[in-house]
């Protein structure tokens, strides 16, 4: 039986992973490598890796840190920020990567998707979406969730399966950052007309929320969460045991 | 030291980096003198079958490859590089493979009895079907990382394990004397990964 996966999402500044800040403000930052080992070591089935970087100099240190890691860690890399060509797609993975998410830069030019799918394969393409409910509708928003596009979600993930995506990274806006759950209605409003993989993301304060995630919706294939797994609020070898014992099939 | 031949399909990054982590010398090579002189062979490869074989074919590497095989050199085909082990393809029309594991690659899709997703991708758990070198430091049930549409079929006096999904039998590993494949990728597969390139690299 395929299991259920549990992703752990680093955001990446300048070659180093930025935590977000703990209860005290303070910004807390580490090497990519050494969470990225601990992540491993837990059990994480699969890494994203979100480069927040501005600057062609954090670009650089980005591709490094990258090198590094998948020197040393050896389960499926996805790497997303500021995928906007095929040159884009051409340097994360010389560095390692095997999956490149995109998001503005495909809803800026929609055949990136296929022209990344041609090139490289649709299990290396992801499309990521972020998603708010506007009058009642599920909209897709762009540039980190700051502009509304006002195109329909459902109608968007159709799009990006059918320009050849592999697997589709939903997040909710909603949800993010609230701690009270994945966006269940969300999710199985958009996964209703998908045959690809989808990644549920936004909203994961407890292990409870994946268990409430993989029961309510069977289509979500792995939960994605980065702040609770940052700062240990949830072990992910205790979530993944936790599951396990509830039914959901689980990589222990 | 290990050869991984390169005929330009995949990214070798991850598969050459997981046999320096093990300690395993590798080279990523075209080069026919170093294939030959090689203590085993990775064939790797991504994609679509016919464009695959094609660019093998072109490399002008079969030769060297089969006669290698003849050798009783160890060879690992990886994903798309096991299925091209095998008699034929029918990805997109039919195919001739290597022929050095009697069987066919089929689509996915048709044999499943659950409307489940395709490709098969993801960690699946390994079910042991005969015994295999590559497997010594691995235990039944153990995971590893899936990503494809196509499997080997009709194959089963050389499936070595195998992964259920979706209600059918998926053949995840082949070998036949020194011919080894595995449909899933030892390079993503976490520590079960790294045991069975270890494993095939202390293949003498």
């Amino acid at each position: 039986m395929l299991a259920k996966r549990i992703i752990p999402c680093l955001d990446v500044r300048d070659g180093m992973v930025v935590k977000g800040k703990n209860f005290g403000g303070i910004r807390e930052v580490e090497t990519p490598v050494a969470l990225a080992q601990k992540y491993n070591l837990s059990g994480a089935d699969e890494l994203v890796f979100y480069d927040i970087t501005a600057s062609s100099e954090g670009r650089a240190l980005f591709s490094d840190a990258l090198k590094a890691v998948a020197s040393c860690i050896f389960i499926p890399l996805t790497v997303g920020g500021g995928i906007n060509s095929l040159d884009d797609f051409d340097r994360v993975l010389k560095c390692g990567a095997d999956k490149v998410s995109v998001n503005t830069g495909a809803i800026r030019d929609p055949s990136l998707i296929g022209r990344a799918a041609k090139r490289y394969g649709n299990q290396c393409v992801v499309l990521s979406m972020d998603v708010k409910r506007v009058d009642g509708k599920f909209t897709v928003f762009s540039h980190g969730g700051r502009v509304n596009t006002g195109i329909c979600a459902e109608e968007w993930a159709y799009r990006g399966q059918e320009e050849g995506a592999g697997e589709l990274v939903l997040n909710s806006i909603d949800t993010d950052g609230v701690k009270g759950g994945f966006d269940c209605e969300m999710l199985q409003k958009v996964c209703a007309r998908l045959s690809i993989p989808v990644i549920a993301s936004g909203g994961a304060g407890k292990k409870e929320d994946f268990l409430q995630l993989f029961k309510e919706v069977p289509q979500a294939d792995a939960g994605l969460a980065a702040s609770v797994f940052h700062f240990g609020e949830i072990s992910i070898g205790r979530l993944k045991t936790y599951l396990a014992q509830n039914g959901v099939e689980m990589r222990l | 030291m290990i050869a991984v031949i390169d005929y330009g399909v995949g990214n070798l990054f991850s598969l050459s980096a997981s046999l320096k982590y093990i300690g395993a010398e590798s080279a990523v090579t075209s080069d026919r003198a170093v294939i030959e002189n090689s203590s085993a062979i990775i064939l790797p490869g991504v994609g679509a079958f016919a464009d695959a074989y094609k660019k093998l074919e072109e490399s002008g590497l079969i030769p060297v490859l089969l006669k290698q095989v003849g050798r009783g050199k160890p060879v690992l085909g990886i994903c798309l590089g096991m299925q091209l082990l095998f008699e034929k393809s029918y990805e997109y029309g039919e195919h001739a493979g290597l022929g050095l594991i009697p069987g066919e690659v089929c689509p996915i899709a048709p044999d499943l009895k659950e409307r489940l997703k395709v490709p098969h991708m993801g960690w699946n758990s390994l079910c042991f079907k005969r015994p295999s070198p590559l497997y010594k430091y691995l235990s039944d049930g153990e995971y590893v990382y899936f990503v494809h549409s196509y499997y080997a079929k009709n194959c089963s006096d050389y499936t070595t394990a195998s992964c259920l999904y979706g209600g059918a039998e998926l053949t995840a590993s082949a070998g036949r004397g020194n011919v080894f494949g595995t449909q899933f990728h030892p390079e993503k597969s976490g520590a079960a990964g790294l045991k069975i390139l270890r494993a095939f690299s202390e293949i003498k």
